[in-house]
């Protein structure tokens, strides 16, 4: 990852082309309005964490911006290029995307290293040796170097989420997706996982992440957004949007989920 | 004048099982490659592809294989290509196999979580790597076991090639039958070479869906 040039700075637009834009973005599945006039800006470095309830259109808002969904109306624009125009730009914008599942989508045929290093081979045409090197170095970072020569499956879920992770970074993305990334694991692994997140967020990486962590949301987020019913209800910097929040929707739903 | 039935009416109908194997090999090595692009058309983002690759399993899944192998023999006829059994017998069972095997992998395809395409996507990984690095090798495993059963149908199959006029294992037994009129001795003989042939190839289908199973569960 590059020391972006905005490190964990609120954005605001001063680093020029914004990271992502989404313009009245409409999606439906089939009558089910997922989207609903989606407007929202993220500038380089920021963090936005992304809550609401469950159907609220929280996870396909993200998946959109690497175009695991397609939409209906709007535009999406990712570092400056346009992925609603057409496929090339979405095979190109995807190299820069990196996601991270909550059920880790790890390719279970392959070691942990090899799971790091297939993309930068096959995508960008990097050496053998190189991805090697890089895998290690990612692995390192997620701090779990030894676990290079397992199998997915010999992980408990923190460390496969951690895997998840080294393997999204060893793209070098410029933008990182979280899609519930702690949900599908075992109480005592989510902090393992959310600290990886923290370490990554304080290097300056973009990051959109759906959470109902809301602890990570106040120590890591410029803003949170609160989703319900495929639109974006509220947005807020962290104290503010906890503390005070304006709409009923949230305080009912923030009142749901911290008890 | 009726002939006895001896030690060469015996090896006559044991060297017929070398035309099965021949046959059987061809036609899943064909069914092979016929079957990998069939499964792979069926789970095509590309609409037409998909409907034909249905359109084809559709008819070999609902005519009788010897049909289809008369529908080669005596079809190529009346085109005008004058065509031996051997062949006639080839080309229609290679295309049964294609059909049959390209249905059983697509569902082997399909088996393998949605999660791990979407990884792929997500990491940018074109359509022909995600194939071959990611979906095949774990369809694959999924698929040994069936695909084995599926040989061991195929080559009981070759012995409606018989009906066309290739000399395999059954036909050598018609052959030696028509001399010899002992039917009990000589289609016991036939069905204990199927047997031979076939009992290996479905303790190992039963073996490996058991290896499989413990793969999975872990």
């Amino acid at each position: 990852m590059t020391t972006t040039s905005d490190p964990g700075g609120r954005g605001d637009l001063k680093a020029g082309v914004p990271a992502v834009t989404m313009k009245d973005v409409d999606k439906w599945y089939g009558s089910f309005h997922a989207l609903k006039d989606i407007d929202l800006t993220v500038a380089r470095g920021e963090k936005i964490v992304v809550c609401g309830p469950s159907g609220s259109g929280k996870s396909t808002l993200i998946r959109c911006i690497n175009q695991l969904e397609t939409v209906e109306k709007g535009t999406i624009t990712v570092e400056g290029i346009e992925l609603t125009a057409g496929p090339k730009n979405v095979e190109k914008i995807r190299r820069d995307v990196g996601m991270v599942f909550q059920q880790f989508n790890l390719f279970p045929h392959m070691t942990v290293l090899q799971n790091c290093m297939l993309a930068p081979m096959k995508v960008r045409g990097t050496t053998k040796a190189d991805a090697d090197a890089t895998a290690r170095k990612y692995l390192e970072r997620v701090r779990i170097p030894e676990q290079a020569d397992k199998y997915p499956a010999q992980l408990s879920g923190g460390q496969q989420q951690r895997v998840a992770i080294a393997r999204a970074l060893c793209m070098n993305p410029k933008l990182m997706l979280f899609d519930e990334p702690t949900s599908a694991l075992d109480p005592e692994m989510v902090n393992e996982v959310l600290d990886t997140m923290i370490d990554l967020a304080q290097e300056g990486m973009t990051m959109l992440v759906v959470t109902h962590e809301m602890g990570f949301a106040r120590k890591v987020a410029d803003r949170v957004i609160f989703m319900d019913r495929g639109e974006i209800v509220e947005v807020g910097e962290p104290e503010s949007f906890f503390s005070n929040p304006k709409h009923e929707r949230t305080r009912t739903f923030l009142g749901q989920i911290s008890h | 004048m009726i002939r006895q039935f001896g030690i060469t009416e015996f090896w006559f109908i044991v060297a017929a099982v070398q035309w099965t194997l021949a046959l059987s090999a061809v036609a899943f090595a064909g069914g092979a490659v016929g079957g990998m692009a069939i499964a792979l058309a069926r789970v095509s983002e590309i609409k037409p592809l998909r409907y034909s690759a249905l359109a084809i399993i559709r008819f070999f899944q609902g005519t009788p294989l010897l049909m289809q192998l008369f529908l080669a023999f005596f079809g190529l006829r009346i085109l005008g290509v004058e065509i031996n059994p051997w062949i006639a017998a080839a080309i229609a069972l290679t295309a049964h196999a294609s059909a049959f095997l390209g249905e059983i992998w697509r569902g082997c395809i399909e088996a393998v979580p949605k999660g791990q395409s979407e990884a792929s996507w997500a990491l940018g990984i074109g359509y022909y790597d995600r194939m071959v690095s990611v979906v095949l090798p774990q369809a694959a495993r999924i698929a040994v076991a069936p695909t084995v059963g599926f040989l061991v149908q195929l080559i009981k199959g070759t012995s409606l090639a018989s009906i066309i006029g290739f000399v395999e294992l059954t036909r050598a037994g018609q052959i030696i039958n028509n001399a010899t009129f002992s039917p009990f001795t000589v289609f016991g003989i036939v069905a204990a070479l199927y047997f031979i042939l076939c009992w290996p190839l479905s303790l190992l289908a039963t073996r490996m869906e058991r290896r499989f199973a413990v793969a999975t569960r872990r």
